[in-house]
This record gives structure tokens, sequence and C-alpha cells, in this order.
């Protein structure tokens, strides 16, 4: 594996006496695509908030590229490289397509507020430059985000491309880890398909190491070099997408008894 | 890809879709987010010579704007040279000033600070500190008033940091309990331990003038006119605090403090420093309010408490609501609107042809040009001229109490609206009650009845202005305040120029 980029050293959460996670370790490498999968309630989502400073763990550290991000606020864990979208979007939805990536920009920009009220030559080069980012990344998304939307309000998207301005929102911070919350869900086959296509395109034009948290089992397989399953906030399974699939204990979180059927 | 996207929540309008791309293969296919934009933009667009009036303006550039307003602003001291239009246009631009800076800190920072007027106070002290007899201190106003500037700022950071998080409720109890401190502050300042800070309820006074370039501008003139140039400095002021503004919210601070108003938590995690950027737009409001002072100290040449207190509060807040909280041109458009409306409130008869003038086209608003309408107001006439020949035949005092001044309406309302000479004491409190308790049960009638009792209602509300409210000048103010926000809740919740907003889809 290479070199870790993340890492969860014994990571425990608990809501008053609910332990939603507990005791976890977890490690995402560089370059890596990581799944994790568990059934509702696992404590998917509450991994992340964790991982972003949302919440702070009650127990165990976080290590991002080799230092310690535990106890930053989320802004802080987003400089150091950390992005994130949200399983239920939370898109600023009255500014425009472009304004919301613009926005996130806002981390690696240096323009202060007396230099804007001048507008000098430096913080107007910096705006172009944050502009021009904006737009490379809605490009990415192709067809999907085009041009003319882009100054439309985004809540004239669709669910669909909500999720989609999401993921070019979190990559406009210039994260190295990217953590994508359920990024297929309320998506029909067709575009679940170009997604699963996206993530791996996120790795190689993007360079981002990604770890995804995804309900669609075509889409773990797909893009996942590893998977993990959760239940109840402890580690049940690691491994190749079939070793997980296969294994025992995932089996039984989904289903009970019985196969695991693949959607 | 060029066809249809078949998103999962467009299968609803895919009969339209198809239909709009059926009209000819070189048609651009309409997606569910294109329907979407393009209806918003059909709804709010007019058709007519009125939308092309509009789609004109649209064109026109902000700055364009700005100063033709600033132009025509300037104008107002050279079309009338009474001292009294002079000093409510400079303390109009004065609340322009204040609107703009408690739109950063409300409409901005999306923080509910009612401690606002305190920083505006702590200015107006603080320039009377550094350049009055006080304390013996005349340092000139190009030294003192950048230093007001940031003892207001650092006041504003100051207040807005022990509430660390800032959220809603906490801030607005901790300014409105700093404003409070102020007013108690001030007003016992005469002896703080044993020394005289503030002057007490005297306050202070023999403040320096503005000095600019070792000249200095009296306050009034010969013949104890005020003198306008202060005004021109404020308007100058304004101007300069306008595109500093505009250009901040342009800047990836104003997109950040936006983004933070729609979704603080997106904010943060996105990389935005959300309690940080929040104090600075509430150091930014205290800053423009604590500017503001400065003039207002320099003009009168004196300082008083009483001048900061809830009364103006609410009014700015007012301002800010009515013109549409975010945007700068509205709230500008608020304080003027509001700024003239509570000079033209001070005057009996002006405040009366507003009165009327207020009914006449809210009347006409709700029923355009229909039956209905002739109907209310036919009836109204009629109405009230049969109640003023009925109470005026069983005792002429009952109808004699009218004072109003020449003028049209002034006329028409003694003919009309019964106004006896002695007011009883219930009169007041009942007639009142029971105006805003049938304007309630009017919102729950319809057709014919709600007509019906239209009419009566209108009557009352006459006879209550003309019995009560004018006799009272100063509430009547603020009810009528209160109205306006009521309406503009009612109607026009963005206010005049804000952004339509969508909370949820
Ligand atoms: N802020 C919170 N307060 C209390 N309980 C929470 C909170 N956030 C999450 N939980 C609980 O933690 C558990 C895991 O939730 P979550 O991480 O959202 O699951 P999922 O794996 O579906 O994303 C759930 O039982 C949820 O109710
Ligand atoms: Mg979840």
């Amino acid at each position: 594996m290479a070199e870790k980029l993340l890492e969860l050293q014994g990571i425990s959460m608990a809501f008053g006496g609910l332990k939603c996670i507990q005791a976890l370790d977890l490690d995402v490498g560089e370059g890596e695509i990581v799944s994790v999968i568990g059934p509702n309630g696992a404590g998917k989502t509450t991994l992340f908030n964790l991982i972003t400073g949302v919440y702070q763990p009650t127990g165990g550290d976080i290590v991002f590229a080799g230092k310690s991000i535990t106890g930053l606020e989320p802004h802080q864990i987003t400089r150091r490289g950390i992005a994130r979208t949200f399983q239920t979007l939370r898109l600023f939805l009255n500014m425009s397509v472009r304004e919301n990536v613009m926005a996130a920009a806002y981390g690696h920009t240096k323009a202060g507020v007396f230099r804007s009220m001048l507008r000098t030559p430096g913080m107007r080069r910096e705006e172009q430059e944050i502009r021009e980012l904006a737009e490379k990344r809605l490009a990415f998304f192709g067809d999907r985000l085009m041009g003319y939307r882009w100054d439309q309000p985004a809540y004239s998207l669709s669910y669909a491309n909500r999720r989609r301005l999401e993921i070019a929102r979190a990559t406009a911070t210039n994260p190295r880890l990217l953590l994508l919350d359920e990024p297929a869900a309320g998506m029909n086959p067709k575009e679940t398909q170009e997604i699963t296509d996206l993530i791996s395109l996120l790795r190689t034009e993007g360079g981002y190491t990604i770890l995804v948290i995804e309900h669609d089992m075509h889409v773990v397989e797909g893009i996942s070099d590893r998977v993990i399953a959760l239940n109840h906030g402890i580690k049940i399974a690691e491994g190749s997408f079939d070793e997980v699939a296969t294994s025992p204990q995932v089996v039984e979180a989904y289903l009970g008894t019985g196969g695991m059927a693949k959607k | 890809m060029s066809g249809g996207y078949d998103d999962e929540l467009s299968r609803p309008l895919e009969g339209a879709l198809e239909a709009s791309t059926s009209e000819g293969p070189t048609s651009p296919a309409v997606g569910r987010d294109e329907w979407v934009a393009r209806h918003g933009d059909n709804r709010t667009r007019r058709g007519g010579l009125l939308g092309t009036v509009e789609a004109r303006l649209r064109v026109v550039p902000w700055w364009a704007w700005l100063a033709t307003f600033v132009a025509l602003f300037c104008l107002l001291p050279v079309a009338s040279d009474s001292g009294y239009v002079r000093r409510v246009a400079f303390d109009i631009a004065i609340y322009m000033l204040l609107a703009l800076g408690l739109n950063v800190v409300v409409g901005w920072g999306g923080l509910l600070d009612l401690g606002y007027i305190a920083f505006f106070g702590i200015g107006a002290y603080a320039y009377a500190f550094l350049s009055s007899d006080h304390y013996g201190i005349h340092l000139p106003s190009f030294v003192s008033i950048p230093l007001v500037v940031v003892i207001g700022a650092t006041t504003g950071f100051l207040v807005g940091l022990p509430s660390r998080r800032l959220t809603g409720d906490y801030l607005a109890i901790v300014t409105l309990f700093f404003l409070l401190l102020f007013l108690t502050v001030t007003t016992n300042g005469d002896d703080l331990f044993g020394h005289n800070v503030t002057g007490g309820a005297n306050g202070l006074l023999n403040a320096d003038p503005l000095s600019l370039f070792g000249h200095e501008l009296p306050p009034t003139l010969e013949g104890g006119l005020f003198n306008p140039a202060y005004m021109y400095v404020v308007l100058a002021v304004f101007v300069v605090v306008y595109v500093a503004l505009r250009f901040v919210n342009l800047s990836r601070t104003g997109r950040a403090w936006r983004s933070l108003r729609e979704d603080p938590l997106a904010a943060e995690v996105m990389g935005m420093p959300v309690n940080s950027l929040k104090l600075m737009s509430f150091a930014f409001g205290a800053a423009i309010a604590a500017l503001s002072g400065t003039f207002v100290t320099m003009l009168s040449a004196s300082v008083f408490p009483l001048s900061f207190s809830f009364p103006l509060l609410i009014i700015i807040y007012t301002m800010v609501i009515l013109g549409g909280s975010g945007s700068q041109p509205g709230v500008v458009l608020g304080a003027v609107l509001i700024g003239t409306l509570l000079e033209l409130l001070r005057d009996p008869g002006d405040s009366r042809v507003l009165f009327y003038a207020a009914i006449v086209l809210g009347v006409l608003g709700a029923f355009r040009f229909s039956v209905k309408l002739a109907v209310v107001v036919a009836g109204t006439f009629v109405f009230g001229f049969v109640a003023h020949s009925i109470a005026g035949a069983s005792d002429n005092a009952w109808v004699n109490g009218s004072g109003g001044e020449g003028g049209g309406v002034a006329d028409f309302a003694a003919n009309w609206v019964i106004v006896p000479v002695h007011v009883a004491a219930w009169v007041a409190p009942v007639s009142y009650v029971s105006l805003v308790a049938l304007a309630l049960v009017l919102t729950l009638l319809h057709g014919w009845a709600r007509i019906a009792l239209l009419i009566p209602v209108l009557y009352l509300a006459a006879f209550v202005w003309e019995n009560v409210m004018i006799a009272q000048p100063e509430p009547t103010r603020y009810i009528i305040l209160g109205v306006i926000l009521i309406a503009l809740m009612i109607f026009r919740p963005t206010g005049l120029l804000g952004e339509k907003r969508v909370e949820i889809i």
C-alpha cells in the first residue's frame, strides 16, 4: 500500500449514551479509493463528521498527512486538504452555481477586505483565478453542468445536478482527500454509471484520494480498491470488494440471514 | 447526451419536454434545470410597457444609479433654503450611513445585533472625548475620525467575542444588554467613581466642528441656519462607504458572508472560518455606526445619551427590512423612505394626507378597477356622510371637534368623520381595539361579507385616525412603522429591493 494519507487510531464517538463509533481504526493510502459500506445508522456519516471536525471524537486520534488533526476546527481541516460532500445536500441554494464553487476557494486565497475595498491589481488577479478555478471544476462534469447553467441559482438545479455541484464545490477547496457521502443516492441507473466513471476520473485526472460512502453495490464494486464494512460503529470487515461482500458478518448485518443480494 | 435529461425528478415534466423538443429539430432540449430557471424568470418578468421600462432600467450600471441619486440629493439644499429641509436631509444622510452599516451585520453577516445603536453612540461620545472642551483634547478631525472608527470596530469586536458561537438568540440578548449598559453608563456617567466622564443626562457640550485642511466648518451659518456643508460631507462619506462595501461584497469575503448566511455548517466545512467572518461583519457594522456618530456630534456640537435609544434602533431596523436586508440600494431606499415618512408624520396636515392616500392606494391595490371597488368607495362615502349627519343632527358637539388646519383633505375629513369636541377617555382605547379586532375578523371573511364589513372598518379607521392618532403624533409614528412591517411581512417578505429567496425546494 502507498503511504498513508489518513489514519484513524482508535476513534470513538458517543452521543450521550449512544456509542456511535467504537474504537475504530481505519486508514486510507495516498491515491486509493476506499469505500465504506454498512446499513443505515451504522455510523458512516458520523465517521465523516469526525474526520472533518464537525464532531470532536470522544476518544482516539485522527492523523492526516502525518499530522494530528484532532481538535482542529472544520475550516482548518479543510485547509489541510480534506473536502467532503453532504449526504443531505447542503448547497448555498440562493447563490449561483458558479458562486457556490467560487466560495469554496476561500481557504486557499488571500485577498483581505481592505485590498478588496481598493480592488488592488493583486486582488483582481486572484479573483480572476478563483473564477477560472471554479469554471474548471464545473467543466469537469461536461454537459451535465454546462456553461449556461453557471449563472443560475443553485436551487434551480435538479437533484442529480445538485449532487454534482456538491462534488465540484468540494474539489474547489483544492483537497488531497475527498470524502463523498452517498454520491449516487437518488440517481437513476444511467447517472449512477456516470458517477462511477466520474469517481475513477477524479482520481486519475484530479489526483484526489477518495473515501466514499455508498449503498449501491455496483458503484462500490466498480470503484473500490478496498472496502470497509461498518455496523453499529464497529468495523466488521475490510478487504477487496469480493472479500467483504462474501464475509459472513457483512451478509448478516445486511440481511440477518441468507446470501447477500446484489442490488 | 444532447437529448432530454432523464433525471429522476424530471419525469413528471417529460410530456412537456417532448412537446418542446418536437417543435423543431433545432430547438434545444429543455431539461428540468432550464425549465425551473426560465419559469422563475418569466414569473418575475413583466410584459407590456412596464416590462420594457423595467428591462431598460435593469441594464443601467450601479454607479449610474448611485451618481444620479447622490446628485439629486445634493440639489436638496440648493432647491430649498429652508433650514428645516437641510436638517432633514442631513438626518436622512446619516440614516443612510447607519442603514448601510446595519446591512453588513444583519443582511450580510446574518447576525441579529440589537445593540447597533450603542456603537453609533460610542462614536458620538468618542468624538466628543477626543475633540471637545470636556477633556480639553482638541484633536483635528482627520485624526479623531479615524480613531473613532478604530474604537468603534474594536468595541464591536469585543462585544461580539464573548458570544463565541454568535448564534442568533445569544447574540441578540448580549447586544441588547450592551445597549442598555451603554445607556445606563452614559446617563449616569457624570459621576463614575468620582469622575465626570459622560456628563450624564446633560451630555457633553462644545464639541469641535469638522476641520478640513485647517479650515473649520461652522455648524451654523449667520442667521442660525444649518450649514449644508455638513450634509455634503456626510454624503461624500456615504458614497465612499457604499462603494467600499460593494467591493467587499463582490470579493471572496462577501461570498463567504453570503455562504454562511445560507448554511453556516457547509460554509465552515468548505474552508470558511465562520466565527471570524461573523465577527468581522459585526466589527464592520460597529465601525460604520461609530463613523456616523462623529458627524452628529460635530453638527450639534454636543452629545446626549437619549439620542441613542430604542426608537432609533427600531427605525434603522425598519429601514433595512423595508428596503430589503442584504441589498445595498434597498437599504438606502428604505432609509430615504422611512426618514421622509417619519418627518411627514410630525406634521398633522401632512400625515393626514398620507393616511388617506395610503387608504385609497390600499383599496385600489386590493380591488383594482372593478365593481367591488366602486361599491367600497361609494359605500364608504355614503356611510360616512350618513353617520356624520345623524351624529350632527342629534348634537352638534359631536362633530365640531375637528381641529384640522386648511387644505382640501382636512375640509373633507371635517365633514365626513365624526370628531367630537370632547373625546371621552374610553373612546381612544375602545375604538382602537375594536379597529384591530375588526381588521382581524376581516381576514376571516370572504366575498361580499368582507366588503360589507370593510366599509365600516374603513370609516372606523378614519375615526381612530382623526380622534386618537393625530392627537398623538409620537406613538402614531411607531404604530405606523409597525403596520408597515406587518404589511411587508405579508406582501413582500424580502423587502422592496431584496432578492427573491428560496428556502428549500
Ligand atoms: N448529532 C447526533 N446526535 C445524536 N445522535 C446522532 C447524531 N448524529 C448521528 N447520530 C446517531 O448516530 C447513528 C449513526 O448515524 P449516521 O452516521 O448518520 O449513520 P449512517 O451510517 O446511516 O450514515 C444513528 O443512530 C444516528 O441517530
Ligand atoms: Mg449517512
